[in-house]
């Protein structure tokens, strides 16, 4: 019996590996975010627009946050920079820039040139809070539940459809939106 | 002049392997060990096939930056590890730990020698109930 039912059960476990593997919508450089269901890491820095203000968690207040991480030398965040004007625009939510291993000078021009969705940038120069937070590769946005905790992990440019399928189910689940 | 071209050629050599990380030594030669076993250890995730020590991605960079302030701290090995593995998981590291999700890593090998030895064993047994010599099973 058993001598029959291996090769079967062998070969199927094969092809849901082949399936796994081979989905064409896997990023295979995505890595998950050991921050997923964890406190979002404490970060004070200087804000971008204004360096004698600083931003940290605690300008999150108690609703939902976008954290994106941003940097004029990343061609990704170019691609995504209309979306994101126009995801503040409908005011579905408040949404931080990480302004990440920047010149200061491009960074604030790049604001005033673009449009700023965010309501303050960080100003990351170091790069040190943008380790504290797991980030790899620019753009990277992080979904902030009200308590705090990182609810989802994005990697590479946002755009509507990736926003409806992975960021509005949480939204939705806590109420935010309608 | 073979000894000459001999000299050159060492000297390209040593330029390919200290071209990455281009920071000083640390000051402690014991710190200085460290580091370097350390940095050949994690990967760079941004180029995610190479180590932080081989790589010259910013990322790679600032991590070497963290990694030496940490051994100046005094952190231990396994410190500066779990600092990493917090922050990027346990991909980050060439070595992962034999804990949690990595474990099947760890014993995946042990499991494919046990099944491959039961099979053998298995055939084996079957073999010895079989008439030793052909010729004489032919005669019975």
């Amino acid at each position: 019996m058993w001598k029959y039912s291996a090769p079967v059960v062998i070969f199927a476990l094969l092809i849901l590996m082949f399936v796994k593997g081979l989905d064409p919508e896997r990023d295979v450089n995505a890595l998950p975010s050991p921050f997923l269901g964890k406190p979002a890491p404490q970060f004070e820095l200087p804000s971008l627009t204004d360096p004698s203000k600083t931003v940290s968690n605690a300008n999150f207040g108690d609703g939902m946050a976008l954290v994106n991480v941003w940097a004029t030398w990343c061609v990704g965040c170019r691609q995504e920079h209309d979306f994101l004007l126009q995801l503040a625009e409908s005011g579905s939510i408040q949404m931080f820039g990480l302004n990440w291993r920047d010149n200061q000078v491009e960074a604030q021009r790049w604001l005033q040139e673009l449009g700023d969705p965010y309501v303050d940038t960080a100003y990351d120069e170091d790069g040190r809070a943008g380790i504290n937070w797991g980030v790899y590769g620019a753009p990277e946005t992080f979904l902030v539940g009200p308590d705090g905790t990182v609810l989802y992990k994005h990697l590479g440019p946002l755009n509507r459809p990736l926003w409806e399928k992975h960021f509005v189910p949480h939204l939705e689940s806590a109420g935010k939106i309608q | 002049m073979r000894i000459l071209f001999s000299i050159l050629t060492l000297s390209l050599i040593a330029t390919v392997s200290f071209a990455v990380d281009s920071e000083e030594a640390l000051d402690d030669p014991v710190l200085q060990a460290r580091y370097e076993k350390i940095i050949d250890e994690v990967r760079c995730l941004k180029c995610q096939n190479t180590t932080i020590k081989d790589s010259n991605a910013f990322l790679a960079g600032d991590l070497r930056r963290e990694i030496r302030h940490m051994l100046e701290d005094g952190l231990t090995d396994e410190q500066i590890f779990d600092f990493l593995v917090e922050r990027y998981g346990d991909f980050a590291l060439y070595n992962p730990r034999a804990s949690g999700k990595t474990l099947i890593l760890w014993i995946a090998p042990a499991l494919f020698l046990l099944g491959g030895a039961y099979v053998l064993v298995n055939i084996v047994r079957r073999r010895m109930t079989l008439p030793i010599d052909d010729d004489s099973a032919a005669e019975d």
